[in-house]
């Protein structure tokens, strides 16, 4: 093909001139040593770098993100926790003050009918002994005075206190009867 | 120095009885500006050097020492790296571009300075009209993609990525095999550096063609009138001629690797 441009004249512009090729290639390959081996790795390597700073960044910010709402997650759950525990422990004294409170009422009443109970059986007491105090006196008085009144001695105890029966009997019945007549 | 600006310099006018000094295959030849034995340096290698200065002094001015937040001339360059990385080398071959961008971007700034010369003052050719720089690179892009061809197929598989055509009937074979041969392996080289050398010398060819019409027409009468329309085209050709110069660098770098992606495509 070179030989039949050839004939079309020693000026034909499609034979390429040799040494403009030589200088044509080595100019090329001088750009491209250059480019390929040192400076558009370069370039790659910055862009890579740079793809990674801002990818990197965001993923970064996302973590954090995440961090902090698991946090705030966290202290929401811890705070809701104590609120219930709170709640909890305010509802058991409040229960525990009202037992309390139901107990001591429970307590002072057993205790005022205690005491009030002790009050009676001491009265009870008093009033007994009195009585049989009383009664002894009224039958030594009696049997003294009926002994001085009738002259005869009731040193016999059974007698006695025979006598003084029927005598506090007959007084009884007579105060029955004055309260009946009083009546 | 070319025969038409000599003859236009000596004063050729329209009315001095002087021919139109027409623009042709001298306006590409040069004198050497030196010459050592049968070797003569021309003007048109002296540019080449130029761009092969300027092409690896900028990348280098760019990509030196590359920071992750870019200076403007760093700036620069990544736009011009992504637009070939990107746009043509993903878009073509794909994934496996990666590794050609180098070569493709050096294909592609290296052509389009060599194309912007021809505007350039003082330097005022495009180093491609000359055809044995398109011949130069379109030679190593052949045996890039041949070697690949063979590499990515044996010698076998390579043979038929570059000849066969699955599904054909059988009379059709030989003329297809011949066809594709001729085709993938004969005249991708030529069309490839002939596109880019006729775009040039053709663009430098009209340039040159109204500039000098526009200086012989200037006289003294109503031809200066035509140099006027003559200059307004030169000024209207140089402009249209920077749209060129990027395009057949353009298109230049995506053949390229439009014949890389061929040769490693599987099926053909």
């Amino acid at each position: 093909m070179l030989n039949l441009l050839a004939e079309a004249g020693p000026q034909n512009p499609l034979i390429p001139d040799t040494s403009e090729l030589i200088i044509g290639l080595l100019c090329f390959l001088i750009v491209f040593g250059v480019l390929g081996k040192k400076l558009l790795p370069n370039i790659q390597k910055t862009l890579e770098e740079r793809h990674d700073a801002i990818e990197g960044g965001l993923e970064r910010a996302a973590s954090a993100q995440a961090e902090a709402n698991r946090t705030l997650e966290e202290y929401k759950a811890q705070l809701a926790e104590a609120r219930h525990e709170a709640a909890r422990i305010t509802e058991h004294a409040r229960e525990q003050g009202s037992a309390i409170i139901a107990e001591m009422r429970e307590e002072g009443q057993r205790q005022r009918e205690a005491i009030v109970a002790a009050g009676h059986a001491q009265i009870e007491a008093d009033r007994r002994q009195v009585t049989t105090v009383l009664r002894q006196d009224v039958g030594r008085i009696a049997t003294e005075l009926a002994g001085r009144v009738v002259g005869e001695s009731l040193e016999d105890n059974a007698r006695q206190s025979r006598i003084v029966d029927r005598f506090l009997d007959e007084l009884d019945a007579k105060a029955v009867e004055t309260q009946g007549a009083a009546k | 120095m070319s025969a038409h600006k000599m003859l236009a310099e000596v004063g050729c006018h329209i009315q001095a009885n002087c021919g139109f000094p027409a623009p042709g295959l001298n306006s590409f030849n040069f004198k050497p500006i030196f010459s050592v034995g049968s070797f003569g340096f021309t003007k048109p290698m002296l540019l080449a050097i130029i761009c092969m200065v300027i092409v690896v002094g900028f990348f280098w001015a760019a990509f030196g020492k590359p920071k992750l937040v870019p200076g403007k001339i760093q700036l620069i360059g990544e736009i011009g790296y992504g637009f070939i990385a990107r746009g043509i080398a993903r878009d073509v071959i794909g994934k496996k571009g990666d590794k050609f961008v180098p070569f493709l971007t050096s294909i592609f700034f290296f052509v389009w300075l060599m194309n912007i010369m021809s505007i350039i003052p003082l330097a005022q050719f495009p180093v491609a009209s000359r055809y044995a720089y398109p011949v130069a690179l379109a030679l190593l892009v052949w045996i890039t993609y041949m070697y690949l061809t063979f590499k990515t197929h044996g010698f076998k598989g390579g043979v038929k990525n570059l000849v066969w055509l699955d599904g054909l009937p059988s009379y059709m074979v030989p003329l297809i095999v011949f066809l594709e041969f001729l085709q993938n392996v004969i005249l991708r080289p030529f069309t490839l550096s002939v596109r880019l050398w006729a775009n040039m010398f053709a663009g430098h060819m009209l340039i040159v063609m109204f500039s000098v019409a526009s200086w012989y027409l200037l006289t003294p009468s109503i031809m200066s009138a035509f140099a006027g329309g003559s200059f307004v085209m030169a000024v209207g050709m140089t402009a249209f001629e920077v749209l060129i110069q990027f395009l057949q660098a353009y298109i230049f770098t995506l053949l390229a690797s439009i014949y890389i992606s061929g040769a490693l495509e599987e099926g053909h």
